[in-house]
């Protein structure tokens, strides 16, 4: 069955809010998880355990708190508002705040677990061949740590795709603006229309396969497991 | 060479597990020095102190007027500030770049003004010509100890840090990869701080010698003397040996062999070949120089000095550690606490020595 125009529109967001998602999770998740990884603070503990909290909680307490904070009478609303930015909640910008913190676990585990292995040791040897420490940084740990940030990035997008209740409670139901592919499926299946459900809920599957099949054929590749070790916490 | 040339390195460090080193050592600007002792006594800690690599480090560090850490000025120079080159046990090449990319990544971050050693210069010497497009999984352990030392060269260093270089190369390939380091020591041109807990690897490379024992410097100084001492934990094994420099004087083709000119006299050791004049690196091990009254006369034994016991030390196995003095040259003899008993071996006995065995290092 086609996919009319609405559904079209669905898919096209869905694909943007995941990329986005997929750049700016990689990009804050990256600092914290060199952080987690290498960091003798007390702090630690407490910092792992805040980013993995997505992991467990329900998605709509999340999105909920998200929703009061985004609103018009929460903190980040008000400042939004007095900015001239008008409320975050229900448009693609809230959308976006609550995927990437929903993500953030996913992206900061297998960061934190490639970082932790590559450790102290190549990054000595490259001290004691003169390279400053964001050259260090750059040219060995971020390379050393590449299967890392690929499972970082498949793990992000395939979940920013997949993400329903946050998306919900945050961005609504706004046909081109925040109704995304799994909320069209939601839509459908309410009003009994299961082929056209069908085809959005096959698609979904397919892009999941096709992430996970590329994270075990890089790990495969790598001679190990696949990479989506967790880091010890 | 005025003392202010060389290496000071005064290091002191606790760990939380209770461990401490300290350290108050003043190295030659020349040659290797070997830090020597058993596992975990602190050597792979001092030589991590010096390149800056222990930042719980209190003390002084200094080669020349370069003074990398003075903590009670409040110096401390980041690790890849130092010009120090560091060849690790474990060698640390980076697995995402191949041979060539390992060696080029300090000397491309190196000013080119400040480049003196030439990448076309060190490859050969290290025989890794063919290895440059491999990548570091596929090289066996030797390989991956020559690119690292090629690698720390090509820095330029001012100072050559090397720990238990040879600890990942195979038994059976040792004896080729000696030559190399041998070839450093000699044409490097700066000095070189070698950890080994190894005595004939100490012995064949090191000038100077620092025994460590539990973090502290229990002996040091050059090879010769410090490997004649009978008070250090070196005494007590089988290792126990001189280490002596001695000139080629003249070949017998005739027998294949060569006599060799020490401070005493002359040995007589299988044919070396390095022309007359040329300076070589003998051992004799404590266990292969046994002891006579009178001087034998009809021996298969080719060396006997006449020598005079300065010093002895029983041990509680039943032998005994002589420390003769052939012409003011140093060599140790092991021999039964009964022979010492019966020969009455005190210090002031004039003796004869018989050398049974001989290492030479050319």
């Amino acid at each position: 069955m086609p996919l009319d125009a609405s559904d079209l529109a669905a898919l096209q967001l869905t694909l943007e809010l995941a990329l986005a998602t997929t750049l700016l999770v990689v990009a804050v998740g990256t600092p914290i998880a060199w952080w987690l990884a290498t960091t003798p603070s007390r702090a630690k503990p407490v910092v792992g355990a805040c980013v993995a909290l997505p992991l467990v909680l329900p998605p709509t307490v999340l999105g909920f708190y998200l929703l009061l904070l985004l609103g018009p009478r929460g903190p980040i609303g008000g400042l939004t508002h007095a900015l001239g930015l008008g409320s975050l909640a229900f448009t693609f910008s809230g959308l976006l705040i609550a995927s990437v913190i929903y993500s953030l676990p996913f992206a900061v585990q297998p960061l934190q677990a490639a970082f932790e292995q590559v450790g102290t040791a190549p990054l000595e040897a490259a001290a004691m061949l003169r390279a400053a420490p964001v050259d260090r940084f750059l040219r060995v740990a971020v390379p050393l740590a590449m299967p890392g940030f690929l499972a970082a990035a498949v793990l992000s997008f395939a979940h920013a795709v997949g993400e329903f209740g946050i998306v919900l409670m945050i961005g609504g139901n706004i046909p081109g603006r925040t109704r995304v592919l799994s909320i069209a499926i939601y839509d459908h299946v309410e009003a009994l229309e299961y082929p056209a459900a069908h085809t959005l809920a096959a698609s979904l599957v397919a892009v999941a396969l096709v992430a996970l099949l590329v994270l075990y054929g890089i790990g495969a590749q790598r001679g190990g497991a696949p990479m989506t070790r967790m880091a010890r916490p | 060479m005025s003392a202010a040339a060389g290496l000071r390195v005064a290091l002191k460090f606790g760990f939380p597990s209770g461990f401490g080193v300290d350290v108050d050592l003043d190295l030659p600007a020349r040659g290797v020095t070997a830090l020597f002792g058993a596992s975990g006594c602190g050597k792979t800690t001092c030589l991590r102190g010096i390149a800056g690599l222990e930042p719980a480090a209190t003390g002084c560090v200094a080669l020349g007027d370069e003074v990398w850490l003075d903590s009670a000025r409040g110096i401390a120079v980041a690790p890849h500030r130092r010009p120090i080159g560091y060849v690790f046990q474990d060698s640390r090449l980076f697995e995402h770049l191949s041979v060539r990319g390992n060696l080029e990544f300090g000397f491309r971050r190196l000013a080119p003004s400040q480049r003196r050693i030439a990448f076309d210069d060190v490859v050969p010497r290290l025989g890794i010509e063919n290895l440059l497009d491999r990548r570091p999984p596929n090289l066996s352990g030797g390989e991956r100890q020559r690119v690292a030392i090629a690698r720390a060269l090509l820095t330029s260093p001012r100072l050559l840090l090397l720990d238990e270089p040879l600890a990942a190369v195979d038994d059976a390939r040792k004896n080729e990869f000696l030559p190399y380091l041998e070839g450093l020591r000699d044409d490097a041109g700066v000095p070189i701080v070698y950890v080994s807990h190894l005595m004939p690897e100490v012995a064949r490379l090191a000038d100077h010698l620092v025994v460590l024992k539990d973090g502290r410097v229990v002996a040091a100084g050059p090879i010769g003397d410090v490997s004649a001492r009978l008070d250090l934990p070196l005494a007590e094994t089988d290792d126990a040996g001189v280490v002596v420099v001695a000139q080629v004087a003249e070949h017998d083709p005739r027998d294949v062999m060569t006599r060799l000119a020490i401070p005493g006299g002359s040995l007589w050791v299988a044919q070396v070949d390095r022309p007359p004049g040329a300076e070589v690196r003998v051992q004799v091990a404590a266990r292969d120089v046994s002891i006579a009254l009178v001087e034998p006369r009809q021996t298969s034994i080719q060396n006997v000095v006449a020598a005079t016991v300065t010093g002895r030390r029983d041990d509680e196995h039943g032998r005994t550690l002589l420390r003769l003095s052939v012409a003011g040259m140093p060599l140790l003899a092991r021999v039964t606490r009964r022979s010492a008993m019966q020969l009455d071996l005190v210090p002031g006995r004039a003796v004869f020595a018989q050398i049974k065995g001989v290492a030479v290092h050319e």
